[in-house]
């Protein structure tokens, strides 16, 4: 008895080393998604924390909570953040966890591939916020216009921060975009036509359709900026012929698509929340999947929206006016077919409905206040006041963030075996509604009667305190829903409800394992006839929880690991200025990429 | 309550607020808009820098479109959030309720909603081309011609016609069409002043304009639009627009010269001094950034030959008074963070001397 004692202390230790490494060194799909949503919701929070102190800095007229250099770094951070290290890998843990399942496949099509993307995420998003630590957080925009970001105007690391970190990020997505196109077009099941697809998947598939060709443009913008900051080239130099209009025109042919990155995986989610808890098939599911195709090509065509205040002349403002209204159309589209969806349905309003629905509610609001400036004149008004962070944090917040707790709630049984408390859900739904309203609904008035974005100070005399001090008080009580939340989770660890496979009654594949899920996910892959495969008449075939035979599943592998240190190792060597360590970590890269290809299968 | 009155807030926001009511979860559009409508209400002031209160033609042209839009916004807002909010109660749950049928769509509901948005949309579409062509035309005979130069962080304004050179305060004349003709001496910074119009980016190596005749006399607020470094929460201005004797006047006091050097006395004359003395380092000196005709010839900051005529100090954000001056003198990177100007270590002797020799330069 006491030998075991003793032996039991080390070996639990070892037993902990052994998880960790587990972890790091997971290919599986499960595990990554798990690791990509819980390092997105810590960037998720540390982007609301720096929110919460500009709105703590805005309370009042002439606060001196954080100085203008300090709040500048702050609204700089929290808009890279929120897009880039929050709403992004938020939506590519349900990629991750998700959409295999439901496209009834073992794991995604390049599992250390996968690894490699979650891990070159993490650590850009690290390297980016370590600017915090040298006192030299980026500092000029999350839209870095130029000729603001040249080393004449923004001297020292803090644009070097930015332009390097992004292009890490953004390298990880791209990965990432480029495994889930194969993921989705090549292992679906058999009898899985594209158009018997879960419409979230679909979402998924235009969503990195559109990373790999987006990410690619604002590589290009982030080069020639690197270039001007490094090697002293002229891209955005006014003085030596440069136009400062090619970064926005660059950054914008982006950025609006981007806006369809963040937006579309949360649209998709509720597609499989509401028919869900409305009993009901979607609505119009072909009318849904094509307007998101639809708004995906289409939001090519509008990014000078973003630039009318530059004067692009009469005929250039009407016609991006025009490609921008048209965009409402499929947008409204949507909306009226979850609308339907929920029509003739017996809804059941659990927590995760209600995030859904409020998600259709707060998104109406945001696109209408997009409509209005897609109207250039009405635009001149509204651009770059807060009548626009009114505006997007409607669509991103409201919608996109909500939809995300809307995923959150509805597959967190399926990734943990257990439900969230549905009270404690209850609470965290209607404080967050209540705060984020609180805070973005005066916004608009706010901007509307004069009030300009990024600005730590206002004038007193603009007669603006009262409604920056609700937005303030509203910026609180979004916090504490978001404490709740946390609160939750922790407390359904251990005595959440037990979920079972399927505890919504899902019509979709991923209701048909176990909860978790096995490693392998499917003992036999099923054959699927339809597009709702448990909800169809003929029913599908129970997938045997044990399987005939063992099922070999990819071991797991360091070398992602290494690489992704290798490309971050070469990144601080270009802040360091110091060619030896950026060659010392394109070695580590090429080593590890060399010994990830011929690695054997098993390990 | 101003705000109400132009906006036409009060009424939808009240009818708004009755139609909800009804349904659950409409609570938080309750509370929502009470509280905005509380705060409108609170501060039934004036607004100096709103949008919604235009007092010349470019602005009131776009205030017009933005209620159309408005209208259309609400009357879709107040029919889809309807719909929604019938939907979940009327299909609730309740004990009994039927397995819902599988409805998978209709072509004809689909076509509907389609062209229904589209509908709306040409009647925002066509006011909204309309009015870009009116807002984004030639300026008019006879315009007043102001060049506009944004500077981290403050505004030059020229008057080519008049050989008239100040900083953000710009004084134009009611009734008569201006157009500004932009550019900028460093980054992006844009040009805002919401009662007059719309915002335009001034941008450098580019020529920007807006055109816009003004209906009513009185003072504008504007700022900077575009971020454009530390201190763009500090880059304010003020737009005078006077009636047309009024601008007369003006015009002819900044064509004044300021009195000869040698006829100043007492501490106008040692302020005189300390403005001319240059120091150690340079940059320190007066003279090397400012320019005051006769004296010195310094382009880095505003053309200071008739400052103690203008009512604010630092791009808006002190008042040109005796206190004012003293504090911006003092340390104006406290001020102004990152400004270009030094703190310089004045003794409270040359402060004052220098507070009454610029309150002199009227
Ligand atoms: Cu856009
Ligand atoms: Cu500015």
């Amino acid at each position: 008895m006491a030998t075991s004692v003793a032996a039991h202390a080390p070996s639990s230790a070892a037993t902990l080393a052994s998880r960790i490494w587990s972890w790091i060194t997971t290919t599986d799909h499960k595990r990554i998604g798990i690791l990509y949503g819980a390092t997105a919701f810590v960037f998720f929070l540390v982007g609301g924390f720096e929110a919460l102190l500009m709105r703590l800095q805005l309370a009042s007229p002439g606060s001196s909570l954080v100085s203008a250099e300090a709040y500048n770094q702050l609204f700089t951070m929290h808009g890279t953040t929120m897009v880039f290290l929050a709403l992004m890998p938020l939506s590519a843990a349900f990629f991750n966890y998700i959409v295999p399942l439901q496209l009834g496949a073992r794991d995604v099509a390049f599992p250390r591939l996968n690894a490699f993307s979650y891990w070159l995420f993490v650590l850009g998003g690290l390297f980016m916020n370590a600017s915090f630590v040298v006192g030299a957080a980026p500092n000029a925009g999350w839209f870095g216009y130029a000729n603001l970001t040249s080393t004449q105007f923004s001297p020292g690391l803090h644009v070097d921060f930015w332009v390097i970190g992004l292009q890490v990020v953004g390298a990880a997505s791209v990965v990432a975009a480029i495994n889930f196109i194969v993921t989705i077009i090549n292992l679906r099941a058999p009898g899985m036509r594209l158009m018997r697809m879960p419409v979230f998947t679909w979402m998924v598939l235009v969503t990195q359709f559109i990373i790999v060709t987006a990410f690619p443009v604002i590589t290009i913008a982030l080069v020639f900026l690197l270039f001007d900051r490094f090697f002293g080239t002229n891209f955005y130099s006014v003085a030596a012929g440069g136009d400062v209009l090619l970064w926005q025109h660059l950054f914008w042919l982006f950025g609006h698509p981007e806006v369809y990155i963040l937006i579309l995986p949360a649209m998709g989610i509720i597609s499989e929340v509401i028919p869900t808890f409305s009993r009901k098939p979607l609505f119009g599911y072909a009318i849904v999947v094509y307007s998101g195709l639809l708004i995906g090509i289409l939001g090519w065509g509008v990014w000078a929206h973003h630039m009318f205040q530059v004067g692009l002349g009469p005929v250039a403002d009407s016609v991006f006016a025009a490609t921008t209204m048209l965009i409402a159309i499929p947008t409204g589209v949507k909306i009226f077919n979850w609308i339907a969806t929920v029509w003739g349905g017996k809804v059941r309003l659990a927590t995760a409905m209600l995030f859904a629905l409020g998600f259709v509610a707060q998104f109406i609001l945001g696109g209408l206040s997009g409509v209005m400036h897609s109207s250039p004149p009405a635009d001149l008004q509204q651009t770059d006041t807060y009548f626009v962070v009114a505006h997007f944090h409607y669509v991103l917040v409201g919608g996109a963030i909500m939809g995300i707790f809307a995923g959150i709630y509805y597959w967190w049984p399926k990734m943990t075996g257990r439900l969230l408390s549905e009270t404690i859900g209850k609470w965290h739904f209607w404080l967050f509604v209540i705060g984020t309203n609180l805070t973005f609904f005066p916004m608009h008035f706010v901007g509307l009667l004069g009030m300009p974005r990024r600005i730590y100070t206002y004038d007193p005399a603009l007669g603006l305190d009262a409604m920056n001090l609700v937005s303030t008080i509203g910026a609180l009580v979004s916090g504490i829903s978001v404490l709740v939340f946390v609160y939750n989770v922790w407390w359904s660890r251990k005595r959440g409800e037990r979920a079972g496979g399927d505890p919504w009654g899902g019509a979709t594949l991923e209701w048909s394992v176990s909860s978790p899920p096995p490693p392998y996910n499917f003992s036999v892959i099923p054959e699927v006839v339809s597009r709702l495969p448990r909800w169809s008449v003929k029913g599908m075939r129970e997938i045997p929880e044990v399987p005939a035979e063992p099922i070999h599943v990819p071991g797991g592998s360091y070398w992602p690991v290494v690489a992704a240190v290798g490309v971050v190792v070469a990144a601080t060597g270009a802040i360091l200025h110091s060619l030896w360590v950026v060659l010392g970590g394109a070695a580590v890269l090429a080593v590890s990429i060399y010994a990830w290809a011929f690695e054997p299968f098993e390990v | 309550m101003v705000f109400g009155e132009r906006f036409g807030g009060q009424e939808f926001l009240f009818t708004k607020d009755a139609r909800i009511r009804r349904f659950p979860g409409g609570r938080r559009y309750v509370a929502a808009i009470a509280a905005a409508m509380l705060l409108v209400g609170a501060c039934s002031g004036e607004f100096p820098q709103s949008s919604l209160h235009p007092t010349a033609d470019f602005g009131e042209h776009i205030d017009r479109l933005y209620r159309t839009i408005v209208w259309w916004a609400l009357g879709v807002f107040v029919v889809v959030e309807s719909a929604l909010f019938f939907v979940i109660v009327r299909f609730r749950e309740r004990r009994g309720s039927p397995e819902p049928k599988h409805v998978h769509g209709s072509t004809l509901l689909e076509v509907g909603w389609t062209l229904a948005p589209a509908v709306v949309l040409i009647f925002i579409a066509v006011p909204t081309i309309r009015t870009i062509f009116r807002t984004d035309g030639a300026p008019p005979e006879g315009a007043l011609q102001v060049e506009v130069i944004g500077h981290q962080w403050w505004w030059e304004f020229r008057y080519p016609t008049y050989g008239i050179t100040t900083a953000n305060e710009m004084h134009i004349p009611v009734g008569r069409p201006v157009t500004l003709v932009m550019t900028s001496a460093d980054v992006i910074h844009s040009f805002w002043a919401p009662k007059l119009g719309g915002k335009r980016d001034v941008m450098p190596g580019r020529t920007t304009r807006i055109t816009f005749t003004p209906d009513s006399a009185g003072v504008v607020f504007g700022q900077c639009a575009e971020f454009c470094g530390e201190s763009h929460a500090n880059m304010r201005l003020r737009v005078m627009v006077d009636d047309t004797a009024g601008f007369a006047a003006w015009a002819a006091q900044q064509q004044t010269i300021p009195p000869p050097a040698d006829s100043l006395t007492g501490l106008v004359q040692a302020g005189l001094q300390a403005f001319r003395v240059v120091r150690d380092p340079a940059n320190h000196s007066c003279i090397a950034c400012h320019a005051v005709q006769g004296v010195s010839l310094g382009v880095l900051g505003p053309n200071l030959t008739h400052v103690g005529s203008r009512a604010t100090l630092a791009s808006g954000i002190l008042p040109n008074t005796t206190e004012g001056l003293t504090r911006w003198l003092r340390d104006p990177p406290s001020e102004k963070p990152g400004s270009l100007m030094p703190k310089v270590d004045l003794t409270d002797d040359e402060i004052a001397a220098l507070v009454a020799y610029l309150q002199s330069l009227q």
